[in-house]
């Protein structure tokens, strides 16, 4: 009589914490010695995926490290909420210097770093990290002189789809068809246009660093470990993190972690890691669902579902989510726990 | 050291002198040759340690200097015109978050119409930036500043920006006197940063600071530019002593004494100024110069006390403010505030337009019997001007001003027809 | 560090800005009732023990189930798992295998000879247990617990009651059964056998301050069946309980059983196992109608035995019965159709339910007898002041679990009796249903199948049907547990929350919220896998 092995528990690996896991398969998150890298008493709002993710991905780089991280903060939610005088969240040596070039300041931190530990490969690490619009947009060179360059700098994008800070404006990562207040929801087309996209991570892996993946809040494990698994290369490495925004998504602030599962589950969001521009690996979808079930909860679509629901275009959205699943081979997996 | 070189390595082995750690430079005209020749020494090995990065823009060299900086390490880059302007963001917030990163600006024209040869233009753009400003007059000048630049900036945790004029200087081969490391070495100590990014000891730069403690964080920048105005003569002296010469200080002032017409200028349009007034002096004119070392912050006090015996002053700029008039003589007309006397501003050589002997003769003189404009513009071509203006009026849809003066110049490859 | 002004911060200092101010609705932690344990007739607290199965630690997990049951190898076999019915994680993929584990545990008690902890201080009270089934047995079990002495006078030559004289072998082997009464009486549960209540009255005489009733019901209800005198006609109650004795009873080759219920069930597939070629059940309805179990039904089938839905039987010859063919009328009612069937069967055996015996009762003032059972209150405590009953004569659901389950009650109340106090059952919490719990987080995991017994084997032999898990799959089976309702500290809330205001409080004190910090968004409540959070609104 055969019978499946025990290496299966409760929760499997899903929650943040398992008592039944050994302690070195533990998440960083469930430690009561995790670095709280981002401090309590910031400014965010609530249920802020930002906050999450940032706390997330900095505490798993100082697990990484050994507590040797110094941060380049971009303009943004993360740093006027987590930065304002007199008071800062961050436990961690951090700086925001402008919008658009928190890519070249980590690259002259990781310079500083070399010269001053007479090394190729100093101890301390450099993150850096912005929201959509300065990654994908105002950051957008200073992030590719960077990846070209190789420089030793691990560079997360925090992307809630949006200008959220200013009153949610479009950026080039807001989503087709969503309302932002630069792309309301009125006339023939309402809200975002369907363009060509400019997924940035695809735009990373095009320069063939040694390092891309993406990743969302629901998958806090698999955050980790691609923080961890960037930590372990020198040169340019990029994350991209999907973090729901409660204020600009329209969505209730319980909700936060419950869309990015569902971002990734219908196909929306790609998870999936790629060394020296080859993917290795992606997160299969465990539970297949239809777009609809990931538009409905959120205000910014909420002219597609009106008395006529706009048929067309959630199919179109429905096709994008489609390719997605096709070239990524997303495809829920048997077997897959 | 006594050597021929070109005004760019000058710079470049002097700032290499000063054990920099990181250089990032992205290439402009006529800044180039200075970073060159650093991204050879440290590729080869002379200097060392230093991380060279060849960035995408300015914004980004900047950037990284504005990274290295904030994590200790001595930091320096180069840029011109359209650079400076490209990275404006980024210099207004390396002074911002008190970082001492030295630069060396080749000073050049800015665009539209584009134009890579001299004026002062792009410096005195970034006048409020925050940082201090040094305008040198000679090759020498340049190479002396800069060593003196490192050790200001690091004292006071500002950036420093040494201005050079753009091929006049930068390309111009000239005999230097060039230092020996053991001098640069007793004359500039280990940088200490004031602030720094170290899990050590860990810090957030860059708050955000609201209507509540932006005023005093500005005025704050202020006072310290102010203690500027205390160190660098007393730099000045130290840097006499340890290597022999006169360099830097606030102002020079050339045969002022008993001058009743003193003409301000910066840069190296001093040197032709100086021929002039030796000419003239020799022809029995009271004239004299005042040359400004520092324009950031600006020596008013200084100023006053050397200008305060003339008759008349006549500041002669190679800047304008557009609509306004000039930049230098505003700064210099504050300093004279409640002095009665003559002052004329003169806007001369932008874009690199020639500043003649011959012409300066007859300014000067003109300046003398109170015969100028109070603003006049040096050699300015009214031909060309007014046949443009009448263009203007006459149509509508008169075509490029730029490529219309160039038609009527007669520059070949302007003709399209 | 000689720090700029106002650019340049200390770590931290974000501490001084209270964010709880924000809040306008607060997580709150709760205990909700397992569906599991809201369905044990037993009252166990099945979560509870499987928490420590979880961990692999079994000791712990059994002491902590016997604390409500002293049985689990027999509940392991014989209960009906009306828990698994409640079980959440049957809308993930299947219901937790509650039972297996539980015998797993009940068998590894035996192997490793576990005790039960050590009784209280004694009391000096004595209390009568009429009866040694799964009710008597508790009741005895839980007032030795408490201190008070139990006595329980036992009619027949064995203990167990119906347990061993009404449940076939392959469903529950002897030894087994055997082995938990011989805990209890080491535990110092005191059994006279051969010791047949005919007074209660006269009995509690003999020193006792109480008196629990758990005679069962042994008496096999009939059913007129015109029978010619050769036909042999017997009852389920006597086939089964002539199993214990040294000859088995003569069933012959062909029999019928009539009857739908689990003993009806029972009695064909022994009369299998006794050599019959052929055991047929006759049941009046149809399959989903049947009483009897739906696996027992199936593993029945699987061993040969034939059953005729929809069938009366009308009359009982030498070597034949006439059936008749019934038909459901609109109302789902079975009504005979006039269609009748001659079938061979050399022994029918009745198996229509039965009666509790009650004469010991007679005489006793304040009883009230309803249907056949002894009326009780909430503290199962009859009529007559003292006086408790539980098990097949206290109620309709007549199973070992439910039993077990009336002995506790009645222990329980017996206590408080004896101080002088009013039985009061705790009040129950609100049940933790799917809906209140986030499903995502439990790994996909379909049961584990227990072994089954080789067909050949079952059809010849009363060896036990099912197998037991091993340690590898009761284990695999454990941590199937969603811990629906309670706190099972997954660290999804300290994890999730975006204030950091969750503080985890280390193993087994579970967790408390930083309200100078929490600003109220309930992400905590909507991740928490097993429903342990809710949100209330703030009252200001």
């Amino acid at each position: 009589m055969s019978f499946q092995p025990v290496k299966f528990y409760q929760t499997g690996t899903f929650t943040v914490g398992n008592r039944l896991l050994p302690p070195e398969e533990r998440s960083v998150q469930a430690s009561t010695k995790r670095f709280n890298s981002i401090n309590s008493g910031h400014r965010a709002c609530q249920g802020c995926g930002e906050a999450l993710g940032a706390r997330y991905a900095i505490d798993a780089a100082m697990e990484a490290t050994d507590g040797q991280v110094i941060a380049a903060n971009a303009t943004g939610c993360l740093e006027v909420f987590s930065t304002p005088y007199p008071e800062t969240s961050w436990q961690i040596p951090w700086i925001h210097s402008l919008f658009g070039n928190t890519a070249a300041v980590a690259t002259g931190i990781a310079a500083a770093l070399k010269v001053k530990g007479l090394t190729q490969t100093p101890r301390t690490r450099v993150v850096a990290q912005g929201g959509d619009g300065g990654t994908t947009d105002i950051g957008f060179g200073c992030l590719s002189g960077m990846f070209e360059r190789n420089d030793d700098v691990l560079y997360i994008c925090y992307d809630n789809g949006g200008y959220m800070n200013t009153g949610v404006q479009r950026s080039s990562a807001t989503p087709p068809a969503a309302r932002t207040a630069t792309t309301m929801a009125v006339g023939p087309a309402p809200g975002n246009v369907f363009g060509q996209g400019k997924f940035l991570p695809a735009i990373a892996m095009a320069h063939e660093i040694p390092y891309v993946a993406t990743a969302t809040v629901a998958d806090l494990r698999d955050l980790e470990a691609k923080v961890r698994r960037a930590m372990e290369f020198r040169g340019a490495r990029y994350i991209h993190i999907l973090v729901p925004c409660p204020l600009g998504w329209g969505t209730a602030s319980h909700d936060t972690i419950k869309m990015a599962r569902l971002a990734k589950e219908t196909g929306i969001f790609p998870v999936f890691e790629a060394e020296h521009g080859e993917i290795k690996s992606v997160l299969a979808i465990r539970r297949p669902l239809p777009v609809e079930d990931y538009l409905r909860p959120q205000k910014r679509y909420a002219h597609l579902f009106g008395k006529t629901p706009a048929v067309e275009t959630i199919a179109h959205i429905q096709a994008l989510a489609d390719k997605n699943i096709r070239k990524y081979g997303l495809q829920a997996r048997k077997g897959d726990h | 050291m006594l050597k021929q070189m070109e005004g760019s390595r000058a710079v470049a082995e002097a700032v290499a002198m000063c054990r920099p750690e990181v250089i990032c430079a992205y290439p402009i005209s006529p800044q180039t040759h200075i970073v060159e020749a650093l991204g050879e020494m440290v590729k080869d090995g002379t200097l060392s340690p230093c991380e060279f990065i060849n960035v995408e823009s300015e914004f980004a060299a900047m950037s990284v200097a504005i990274g290295s900086s904030a994590a200790g390490a001595r930091s320096y880059t180069a840029t011109a015109s359209q650079g400076l302007l490209f990275m404006a963001e980024a210099v207004y917030n390396a002074s911002g978050l008190g970082l001492p990163i030295v630069m060396t600006v080749a000073n050049r024209a800015i665009g539209a119409p584009i134009n890579i040869w001299n004026d002062h233009s792009d410096a005195l753009s970034q006048r409020d930036s925050g940082w201090l400003q040094l305008f040198a007059e000679t090759n020498q000048e340049a190479l002396d500043l800069h060593i003196q630049a490192f050790r200001l900036a690091e004292e006071l945790s500002l950036p420093v920006m040494v201005c050079m004029d753009g091929f006049i200087l930068t390309h111009a081969y000239e005999r230097v006197d060039m230092p020996t490391q053991a001098q640069v070495d007793a004359y500039l100590p280990k940088y200490v940063p004031r602030q720094m990014l170290d899990p050590g000891e860990p810090v957030s730069i860059g708050a955000m600071v609201g209507p509540e403690a932006f005023m005093e964080v500005r005025y704050l920048a202020h006072a310290k530019q102010m203690e500027a105005l205390e160190l660098i003569p007393s730099y000045a002296a130290e840097f006499k002593s340890v290597f022999g010469r006169d360099s830097g200080g606030l102002t020079h002032t050339y045969r002022t004494e008993d001058a009743e017409t003193i003409i301000v200028a910066m840069g190296s349009v001093l040197g032709t100024i100086k021929d002039v007034i030796d000419e003239m002096r020799d022809a029995g004119h009271k004239i004299g110069v005042l040359g400004i070392t520092l324009f950031r912050p600006f020596p008013l006090a200084r100023v006053r006390e050397s200008l305060q015996g003339a008759k008349r002053v006549v500041v002669l700029e190679k800047s304008m403010a557009v609509g306004l008039g000039g930049i230098l003589s505003t700064n210099v007309r504050m300093a004279l505030s409640g002095l009665h006397m003559h002052g004329y501003t003169v806007i001369a050589g932008l874009g690199g337009r020639a500043i003649t002997k011959k012409s300066l003769h007859g300014l000067f003189r003109q300046a003398e019997q109170d015969a100028l404009e109070p603003l006049t513009f040096l050699d300015l071509d009214w031909n060309m001007v007014n046949k443009q203006l009448e263009r203007e009026k006459a149509h509508r849809r008169s075509g490029p001003v730029a490529e219309n003066l160039l038609r009527d110049v007669g520059v070949v490859a302007a003709r399209n027809y | 560090m000689d720090k700029p002004f106002a650019i340049t911060l200390d770590p931290g200092s974000s501490l001084a800005n209270h964010t709880g101010s924000w809040r306008t609705f607060r997580p709150e932690y709760v205990d909700r009732l397992p569906p599991c344990n809201a369905a044990c007739p037993a009252g166990e607290n099945i979560q509870g023990w499987l928490f420590h199965a979880e961990a692999g630690d079994y000791e712990k997990a059994w002491h902590a189930l016997v604390e409500n049951n002293p049985l689990p190898a027999i509940m392991g076999r014989v209960c009906y798992h009306p828990c698994e019915g409640g079980c959440n994680r049957q809308h993930v993929d299947s219901a937790v295998g509650i039972n297996s584990v539980e015998r797993f545990l009940g068998d590894e008690a035996r192997k490793q000879g576990w005790k039960f902890a050590p009784p209280a201080a004694a009391t000096g009270k004595r209390v009568l247990v009429v009866g040694s089934g799964p009710a008597g047995l508790s009741a005895a079990y839980h007032l030795t617990r408490m201190g008070h002495k139990a006595v329980i006078y036992e009619a027949g030559p064995l203990a167990g009651g119906m347990m061993r004289f009404g449940i076939p072998k392959y469903r529950l082997p002897r030894d087994v059964l055997d082995a938990e009464i011989q805990r209890l009486i080491d535990f110092g549960v005191e059994i006279q056998l051969q010791t047949k209540v005919t007074d209660v009255q006269q009995a509690m005489k003999d020193g006792f301050d109480a008196v629990f009733l758990g005679v069962g019901a042994h008496i096999a209800k009939r059913a007129y069946i015109p029978a010619g005198d050769a036909n042999k006609v017997l009852d389920a109650v006597a086939v089964l309980r002539g199993m214990e004795g040294h000859d088995a009873p003569m069933l012959g080759r062909k029999v019928v059983v009539y009857g739908g219920g689990n003993t009806a069930i029972d009695v064909a597939r022994t009369a299998k196992r006794l050599g019959a070629e052929e055991a047929i059940i006759v049941y009046r309805r149809t399959r989903d109608k049947m009483p009897a179990h739906d696996f027992e039904v199936e593993e029945a089938l699987q061993e040969g035995i034939s059953i005729k839905w929809l069938t009366t039987i009308k009359e009982a010859g030498e070597s034949d019965i006439m059936v008749e063919k019934m038909a459901l009328d609109d109302k789902g009612f079975p009504q005979p159709t006039g269609e009748f069937e001659r079938i061979e069967a050399d022994s029918v055996v009745l198996a229509l339910g039965q009666d509790a015996d009650l004469s010991l009762l007679e005489n006793v003032p304040g009883l009230v007898v309803e249907g056949g059972m002894i009326k009780v209150d909430a503290g199962m405590m009859t009529g007559h002041p003292g006086v408790f009953a539980g098990g097949d004569m206290a109620g309709n659901e007549r199973t070992v679990t439910v039993a077990v389950g009336h002995g506790k009650k009645a222990a329980r109340a017996i206590d408080a009796w004896l101080r002088g106090e009013q039985y009061a059952p705790l009040p129950k919490a609100e049940i933790a249903t799917i809906e209140r719990m986030n499903s995502w987080y439990y790994s996909d995991a379909p049961k584990t199948v227990r072994p089954v017994l080789d067909i050949i084997r079952r059809q010849s032999t009363f060896e036990e049907v099912l197998g037991g898990l091993d340690e590898t799959n009761a284990l695999f089976e454990a941590r199937r547990c969603m811990s629906c309702g309670n706190c099972f500290e997954c660290d999804n809330c300290y994890g999730v929350c975006p204030d950091n205001a969750v503080i985890k409080l280390g193993p087994g004190k579970r967790f408390k919220f930083n309200f100078d910090y929490c600003k109220g968004c309930g992400i905590c409540a909507t991740e928490c896998p097993c429903g342990a959070i809710r949100m209330v609104a703030e009252e200001n």
